[in-house]
């Protein structure tokens, strides 16, 4: 079986170009905000789309999604308005949760598992799950046809690359930098030379994020990775706007010009 | 079967402790696992150690009975393991200087530590000047108000201190922060973190740091009593001078292991750090443990008059130990804390530090309930020198 999110690889790959891969917090700006905005950014250019399921403690994150999460948060979201998110939007792209392990642990594998199913959800992003800790989520994401996406960093070892994406489907989130989430004035070269030992030991598709922000840089990107990840930059948008549709128009915009660069002809 | 095995390899204990992670930290995590296990069984580490406890940080640590004391805890024996003796006044010695001397076996130059009450920014930074490393710590605004003493001291020695403004403004925070820092500059950085919490190997290499106290105990209550306590006493934040005392005990099936923790206004208010009373099983800051949290898995904010206790989560080694049921846990007031700190003042002329004197109440209530006849070893983790102001201002004492 494959989901949404693998027939968009397979799509892309025979038009020759990476994938542009958006993310924002559910419940940020607002509920409806976040749908607003996410609905923007697909009808702008972007392919795939990452709900956020914000957190007390995300020790991945940079001052700006940390801010993001906090409204969010405080706007009182929980797995619920998540699902409604993923309802909503995975209506018009291929959607997967992004979120930290406790909430999901919370859930409880199997319910988060099935809601996330039925609430039209291709995978989920799992940045501190490490696979030592997976049995069950594996066994679990695998009766439930849910792709599985790991986190992978310029420090990986070569054997522990191999081993991760082994357990990995859907596509494998290289991070192109060591550190928190937040938009670079540059992409770091550890990002190309991540994707280039991925490629020895995977045929999974392969998206870059972290300080991915600017249409320059997803042009670079998109030359050597299959899926380019974009986060801070848009929100960003919305924090600096004065009304939500101005923001809304901006990040429609902002996706406009990033999927411009994501041809490798 | 001996209860104090070790963790599994990827630092297990029961359901609890492992690793929840970003990859960035893996490798890190494997390279201070792999220089524990060395050290462990290298005989020159255990000297170069064991000579620093002996000529800087003062140990052995002293037992003291305190007899007038114990006329309010049912009149049992009560004896005190002297922690707040050592060198910069409290347990967090005995871990920084056995990080600290990994951070040079792994050719690193900066460390980057976490504190809640300062004293294990304060041993950190102290560690730091003793060896010649960088030190920044990461402190909540919040603490560095109620601890604003360890703050001077910490500039004093040396280190940076980063006031940190996310979230409660506390040690959850700061640990936060830390690991921020440490996923951007793991290559050349030790994050030297305070407690037996955190990812894996840190409950296990933080717990062998401090089982020193144990160890140490055990020999002397022997030697001055020819017996075992029937009872050890420690408080319990993150859970390091607590394990440190307990874990040479563990298959000593005669002897009760009490963790105190801090109850704030009342484990049923909501607003306490009790986190195995009060808490539930889920992920907080790499392990798996118990964890203050909402019914979304969101970390609910820890409250206690002790800054050293203010943490929603407790180490994975008590949860095993709690759910086999070989210690137990029970939350102290901060009311409770308060009246067992004043009266050490008093009776003994020991000023104990907060943190400390959570196990003082505990101790009070467990030797009424035993009465005369019971022996009881507490861990007075350390001194309240860095809490006069608050207990000044608890008491009404003007400043
Ligand atoms: C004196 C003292 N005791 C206890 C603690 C709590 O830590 P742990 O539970 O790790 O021993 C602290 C922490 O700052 C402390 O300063």
């Amino acid at each position: 079986m494959s989901t949404p999110l693998d027939e968009l690889f397979v799509r892309v790959r025979s038009e020759n170009r990476a994938a542009l891969i958006g993310y924002l917090p559910a419940g940020f700006p607002t509920q409806e905000g976040c749908i607003a905005a996410l609905t923007a950014m697909v009808e702008g250019g972007v392919d795939a789309v990452e709900i956020g399921y914000p957190y007390s403690d995300p020790v991945m994150d940079g001052p700006v999604i940390q801010a993001a999460a906090d409204t969010s948060l405080r706007n009182g979201t929980g797995a619920q308005e998540v699902m409604a998110t993923l309802a909503a939007i995975s209506k018009v792209a291929p959607s997967v949760v992004m979120t930290y392990w406790n909430p999901i642990e919370r859930y409880g594998v199997e319910n988060f598992l099935k809601d996330l199913k039925a609430n039209g959800g291709s995978g989920v992003i799992t940045p501190d799950l490490t696979i030592e800790e997976s049995e069950l989520w594996i066994a679990s994401s695998n009766s439930h046809d849910t792709n599985r996406i790991y986190v992978v960093a310029p420090s990986t070892s070569d054997d522990r690359l191999r081993k991760v994406t082994e357990a990995t489907s859907g596509f494998v989130y290289a991070a192109s930098l060591m550190g928190v989430t937040g938009t670079r004035t540059s992409v770091s070269s550890s990002a190309q030379s991540l994707v280039s030992k991925l490629r020895t030991v995977t045929n999974l598709p392969i998206a870059v994020g972290l300080g991915v922000s600017t249409p320059d840089q997803a042009r670079e990107v998109a030359q050597y990775a299959d899926g380019v990840i974009v986060g801070s930059a848009f929100i960003r948008l919305l924090q600096e706007s004065s009304t939500l549709a101005e923001g809304v128009e901006k990040v429609r915009e902002l996706a406009q010009d990033l999927s411009k660069g994501l041809s490798r002809a | 079967m001996s209860l104090a095995v070790d963790s599994d390899i990827i630092g297990h204990f029961g359901p609890y402790g492992g690793r929840f992670v970003p990859e960035a930290l893996i490798g890190a995590l494997d390279e201070l696992a792999l220089a524990h296990e060395v050290a462990q069984k290298d005989p020159s580490f255990q000297a170069e150690l064991a000579e620093l406890h002996r000529t800087y940080t003062g140990r052995p640590s002293i037992i003291t009975e305190v007899k007038r004391f114990a006329e309010h805890a049912g009149g049992a024996r009560v004896f005190l393991k002297r922690e707040d003796l050592n060198h910069t006044g409290s347990h967090k010695i005995n871990n920084v200087l056995g990080q600290a001397l990994l951070t040079k076996r792994m050719g690193k130059k900066r460390i980057i530590a976490e504190t809640g009450a300062g004293q294990h920014g304060v041993a950190s930074a102290t560690a730091a000047a003793l060896m010649g490393l960088e030190c920044v710590v990461y402190m909540g605004e919040e603490d560095t108000k109620r601890q604003s003493l360890n703050v001077a001291r910490m500039k004093l020695l040396g280190a940076e201190v980063i006031p940190v403004t996310q979230g409660s403004k506390t040690l959850k925070d700061a640990i936060n922060e830390a690991m921020r820092d440490w996923v951007t500059n793991v290559e050349t950085t030790h994050y030297l973190l305070g407690t037996v919490a955190g990812p894996h190997p840190f409950p296990t290499m933080v717990r062998d740091f401090h089982r020193i106290i144990g160890i140490e105990a055990r020999a002397q209550m022997l030697e001055l009593l020819g017996r075992l306590p029937d009872v050890i006493l420690a408080c319990v934040g993150g859970g390091s001078n607590a394990i440190g005392i307990f874990h040479p005990f563990l298959d000593d099936a005669g002897v009760r292991l009490i963790g105190l923790e801090a109850g704030g206004s009342g484990v049923e208010t909501g607003l306490h750090a009790a986190t195995i009373s009060g808490g539930s099983p889920g992920v907080l800051h790499g392990t798996r443990s118990y964890v203050l949290q909402d019914k979304n898995g969101q970390t609910i904010e820890s409250h206690s008059i002790s800054a050293g206790l203010d943490y929603p989560g407790v180490g994975p080694e008590h949860a095993y130990l709690n759910d086999i049921g070989r210690a137990e846990y029970r939350p102290v007031t901060d009311a409770q804390a308060m009246e067992a700190f004043a009266l050490l003042c008093k009776t003994e002329g020991i000023i104990p530090a907060i943190e400390s004197a959570h196990a003082l109440a505990g101790t009070m209530q467990v030797g009424k309930e035993l009465g005369p006849d019971a022996i009881l070893l507490v861990n007075l983790s350390g001194r309240g020198d860095k809490d006069v102001q608050t207990a000044a201002e608890y008491f009404g004492i003007p400043l």
